[in-house]
């Protein structure tokens, strides 16, 4: 008798844990697919970037690792080759005639040859790569310092964002795209990067031009730049978000 | 025995605490024992918990279910664990993935330091889908990483700002010290409390009134070393604020290794919740959860006589 009542209990118990977890969860995506709680779970990105920007030292550098740490398999992520006909032909010039313009909100627009670019002052970094999925890998990145290039175009004063244009289209046709703040283009560590682990950048990882920002998360790091372009606003621009990433519901600031 | 070891406690509680509390009135004198025997049973009615606290302790639940089922979503774009920095696959102490024989059915296996299980239904592959956590368990229920996160984050600022409230309030109020760390007394006690609570015999009358040494050891674990380890940990996980606190990365060996104590702790407050549920329906459920919601509690005062 008391143990029949101890099973019914359990049994109702079992009920209503059940019943309560399905109410949650059900209640949950009813709030994620509704018009109005993504855009309130969306306030918390702004909370996390003034409170991150305030505590962080405008140049504080990432982490930079020995030459012993560098992951063995450094994985690529995203589009992995752009796949155009154009692209294909850089890749059969060895990306002779790839150029790199910046455009836009800025005193003196101008445009660097690859070989242009890899005749300015470089810098190397062994720094860790931080993805949203959440692995990690560590390479030695080199490049030219994005702030240098801003010292030689010298942008407005009005200029809020730069937006990297690349050359690789995903399977839906959308081009990819992905901005930083223009501020943070200073920042040493901010590169476009032309060799990984003292080898000219391979395809997968972004050839012949990528973005390292590496205070901020992977999918930030731009592959296949061809453009940066300053602008004061990111409406009109894509989705809208910042980035290809951010227009699928990535936050912009990627600093988490 | 059994009075005996109430009038000291009794004794013990009285020169330790200076909770405003409605004293226990028979207990004074050392004759109180003589008193029970004779005394009927009767009741008392506590005020147990502040109102801060039953606040923050109410808000804790929707705010860690949620961080717990969409951490889990999270989890899943990437279901395995690592130490140090690298993410180095064929060195992970925890993988969770589904596998295909050559039948072709799909399994789902679970690696744990080097050790595999069978997980097929739960952790792999589940209702059909090749995911490291079952849809039951995740929010959003679809694998939806920017989502998982976009909850995440958000309950995230809300769990913090509630505990640092709530350590504020426990430390100016005294209740941490007062209630939650456990004394030198306490410890002593502590295997007696164990094997008490093995037999689920749990403290009543006076005893029940203050938290036994187990319950004290239970929440200021949770309260001030898990929650702040895995608020820690989680700020580690942030390239941002590596740079701007690098000692985060030396303390915890490494981002990876930084995830992966978030992950235990996360398990630690599963196991906790657990543990503390089973723990409010055995010792009362009704009782319990009016103290957590009013603030009173009911004592019962058996009269010792059953006992002598």
């Amino acid at each position: 008798m008391k143990h029949e009542h101890a099973m019914e209990r359990r049994r109702f118990l079992k009920g209503t844990v059940g019943a309560a977890s399905l109410v949650a969860l059900s209640g949950c995506d009813n709030l994620t697919q509704s018009s109005w709680f993504p855009g309130i779970l969306g306030k918390a990105e702004r909370l996390t970037e003034a409170v991150q920007r305030a505590v962080t030292p405008r140049d504080a550098l990432a982490k930079e690792y020995r030459e012993a740490d560098i992951s063995k398999i450094f994985p690529a992520n995203g589009n992995t080759d752009p796949g155009t006909e154009r692209y294909a032909e850089h890749v059969a010039q060895n990306f002779s005639e790839w150029t790199l313009e910046v455009v836009g909100l800025v005193q003196t627009p101008r445009s660097w040859s690859l070989a242009a670019l890899k005749e300015l002052p470089s810098r190397t970094q062994i720094t860790r790569h931080d993805c949203v999925e959440g692995w990690t890998a560590i390479g030695k990145w080199t490049g030219v310092p994005v702030g240098d290039l801003m010292h030689h175009v010298e942008p407005l004063p009005n200029a809020r964002y730069a937006v990297f244009r690349c050359a690789d289209v995903d399977d839906e046709g959308i081009t990819y795209y992905e901005s930083i703040a223009v501020a943070d283009c200073y920042h040493p560590q901010t590169i476009l990067a032309y060799e990984l682990n003292d080898r000219p950048l391979d395809v997968p990882h972004g050839a012949p031009l990528r973005l390292r920002f590496e205070r901020q998360l992977g999918y930030k790091q731009a592959k296949y730049v061809m453009k940066i372009q300053l602008v004061e606003s990111l409406v009109g621009i894509g989705g809208g978000k910042g980035g290809y990433w951010e227009d699928q519901g990535y936050e912009w600031y990627a600093g988490i | 025995m059994a009075v005996l070891v109430q009038s000291t406690d009794a004794a013990f509680r009285r020169a330790e605490e200076s909770r405003p509390m409605a004293e226990p009135p028979a207990l004074d004198s050392p004759r109180a024992s003589d008193q029970m025997v004779s005394s009927a049973p009767s009741t008392e009615r506590v005020y147990r918990h502040q109102l801060p606290v039953r606040i923050s302790h109410w808000l804790n639940v929707p705010f860690l279910i949620i961080l717990i089922m969409s951490g889990l979503q999270i989890f899943n774009a990437h279901p395995a664990l690592y130490w140090e920095d690298p993410s180095d696959r064929d060195h992970a102490l925890l993988l969770i993935r589904p596998v295909q024989s050559d039948s072709g059915e799909i399994k789902g296996v679970t690696t744990i330091l080097g050790h595999q299980f069978d997980t097929t239904g739960v952790l792999g592959y589940s209702d059909g889908m090749r995911r490291a956590f079952p849809a039951w368990a995740t929010i959003p229920s679809a694998k939806w990483l920017a989502m998982g996160r976009q909850w995440h984050l958000f309950f995230a600022w809300l769990f913090v700002i509630n505990g640092l409230l709530f350590t504020a309030y426990a430390f100016a109020s005294r209740h941490a010290t007062r209630d939650l760390v456990p004394t030198g007394n306490d410890l002593r006690g502590i295997g007696k409390s164990v094997k008490e609570h093995l037999i689920l015999r749990h403290p009543t009358g006076d005893e029940a009134k203050r938290y036994n040494v187990l319950q004290k050891l239970a929440y200021a674990t949770v309260l001030f070393i898990v929650a702040p380890l895995i608020v820690l940990t989680g700020l580690a996980m942030s390239p941002t604020i590596d740079t701007a606190f690098p000692w985060l990365l030396t303390i915890f060996e490494g981002r990876q290794a930084a995830r992966t104590i978030h992950f235990v702790a996360c398990f630690s407050f599963v196991g906790f919740i657990v543990i503390h549920v089973l723990q409010v329906i055995l010792t009362g459920f009704f009782n319990n959860i009016r103290s957590m919601v009013t603030g009173w509690f009911v004592v019962k005062h058996e009269g010792v006589g059953h006992e002598a």
